[in-house]
């Protein structure tokens, strides 16, 4: 069975300059789709990135980067609408390139998908309420 | 006539009014008919909820000691304030921002707080910074005042907006090769996406295209609590082009609303920020429409397929005042999500909230079938087609 994750990974001074993600292709047969990556004022690394492999090679991959002191979350946990704040007005519909928001019923009510998100950051401005916020 | 807004204000008081919402109403005439339709209904509630900039507040700060009056220089939370009026009178416009904004000097600005939130969170209860200096008088001694208010401890707070509820809107689109900033949103370029603000078969006067039902002193859900349409707005077209079904094609009627903000939520009154463009407040409005003919429900039962909208470029023709129309979309199609354009396939949005629209008229048809909100008779009537109004365009003249 084959799996396709979003991801972000955090790793700890030591491990910035090591070839982690060329060891998740080469040993664990992982395909990976880098999303976002930056390098923080404290000289942390931050990937968000999509996973894709067979069960088995995708979780002896993040056992792996477990292993390594790498801190792995799933990408949804980083990008939040916060409900009291959001209008449901719909300006962020056509802003996603990944079509994360849907609409919902005949009231049509705006659903945010974070499992579809990849943390691009575009309706975060785009969003007239300011309802959408992102801590990667 | 079918019912006098008597018979029907009897009924209200009785809690026996048959009330529905705008868009409830059109199954209801489709399974019965007009006519019966006509005689089972009472009201038909209406809302919307969109960004509507010409909307402000103005308040009585109650007077200092010593007495000051204040002018030109009067901030609230750093937005200024205009306040040509007697000693402690100001006003605050929605899309105000404070001096300190870097507007769109690094574009596309950002505009994070304006005038539109200094409303939603005086009405939230929030203490706001009066800033203000001036010049002193015999009378009004005291020049510079640096304090909390919030809107307990202010006399009146009346919001009154100049221009709200308009009668059908443009579709925004982008032809040019980039990415435009504008009150209609993000427009991506080469038509990437079509941006839209009205509630259609949901907004008060496309369900009302003649302004036979509302008029100056109709009550209506206004922010969260009770209000009034004060007059026409500000740009009132009503001799815009109509369809056959008398509903307007274009931007046409508006109207001006007045209520006491503080019985108003912030639920209702929300500042927003448009990137690139600027601030402005986000305003909740429902209007009951009595059922008192059967003409007036036919109105009333106007669906998103039979309203139509114009496509306009808001990268030229918008900005530089051309007529040109690309194409027109009815709000059924938009809300397909796509509509089509030049040939092209464009995606849809929406800035104003169908969803919210829908809460608002469902609230306002539970107060009116709870006994709370009676209906009023129009003092005076919105100016109609037969006005011949035409709009002015600001001609530049030496001098």
């Amino acid at each position: 069975m084959s799996v396709s994750r979003r991801i972000v990974l955090r790793f700890p001074r030591p491990l910035v300059d090591q070839p982690i993600i060329y060891k998740l292709v080469k040993d664990y047969n992982l395909m990976f789709n880098i999303l976002k990556a930056s390098v923080t004022p404290k000289e942390e690394g931050l990937l968000a990135l999509e996973l894709s492999g067979t069960q088995a090679d995708y979780n002896r991959g993040v056992q792996f980067l477990t292993e390594a002191g790498v801190e792995i979350q799933p990408i949804g946990k980083d990008i939040f609408r916060d409900e009291d704040l959001c209008t449901h007005c719909g300006a962020c519909v056509t802003m996603c390139p990944t079509d994360a928001f849907h609409i919902e019923g005949r009231a049509r009510w705006i659903r945010f998908d974070a499992e579809k998100c990849i943390a691009c950051g575009i309706c975060i401005k785009a969003c007239p309420a300011r309802a959408m916020e992102m801590t990667i | 006539m079918l019912k006098s807004i008597d018979e029907i204000n009897e009924k209200i008081s009785k809690g026996q009014a048959v009330v529905v919402t705008a868009e409830e109403i059109i199954d209801i005439i489709d399974e019965k008919g007009l006519p019966r339709a006509a005689r089972e209904v009472d009201v038909v509630t209406t809302g919307t909820f969109g960004p509507m900039c010409s909307s402000g507040a103005y308040l009585n700060l109650g007077h200092p000691v010593p007495r000051m009056k204040f002018s030109s220089s009067t901030y609230v939370n750093e937005v200024p304030a205009y306040s040509g009026f007697a000693a402690v009178d100001i006003f605050i416009g929605a899309t105000a921002l404070p001096d300190n904004d870097p507007r769109n000097k690094t574009y596309p600005g950002e505009f994070p707080y304006g005038g539109g939130h200094v409303i939603e969170e005086l009405v939230a209860g929030k203490d706001l910074r009066l800033v203000a200096n001036t010049y002193g008088t015999d009378c009004y001694p005291r020049r510079r005042i640096d304090t909390l208010i919030n809107i307990d401890s202010i006399n009146e707070a009346t919001l009154f907006n100049m221009r709200n509820a308009y009668q059908n809107y443009n579709i925004g689109v982008n032809l040019s090769d980039r990415t435009i900033h504008t009150y209609m949103g993000v427009l991506k370029p080469r038509l990437g996406n079509a941006t839209y603000s009205s509630a259609g078969q949901l907004s008060p006067l496309l369900n009302d295209p003649y302004y036979k039902s509302i008029g100056v002193g109709t009550k209506i859900f206004l922010g969260g609590g009770t209000g009034y349409v004060a007059w026409h707005g500000t740009q009132h077209s009503p001799c815009a082009l109509r369809g056959d079904n008398g509903v307007p094609r274009r931007g046409s009627g508006t109207l001006a609303v007045i209520g006491d903000l503080k019985q108003m939520s912030p639920h209702w009154l929300r500042g927003v920020s448009f990137l690139g463009y600027g601030v402005s407040l986000m305003v909740g409005i429902g209007v009951p429409i009595p059922v008192t003919s059967e003409k007036v429900l036919a109105c009333a039962g106007v669906r998103d397929e039979n309203i139509f909208a114009p496509v306009v470029d808001y990268s030229n023709a918008y900005p530089y005042a051309k007529t040109e129309i690309l194409a027109e979309a009815s709000y059924a199609q938009l809300k397909t999500g796509i509509i089509t354009v030049n040939g092209k396939s464009v995606p849809t949005a929406s800035l104003s909230s169908y969803a919210k629209a829908t809460e608002i008229a469902e609230i306002l048809k539970k107060w009116i079938k709870d006994g709370d909100f009676s209906l009023t008779s129009p003092v005076a009537p919105l100016p109609g087609v037969e006005s011949g109004i035409v709009m002015n365009s600001l001609k530049e003249r030496d001098h």
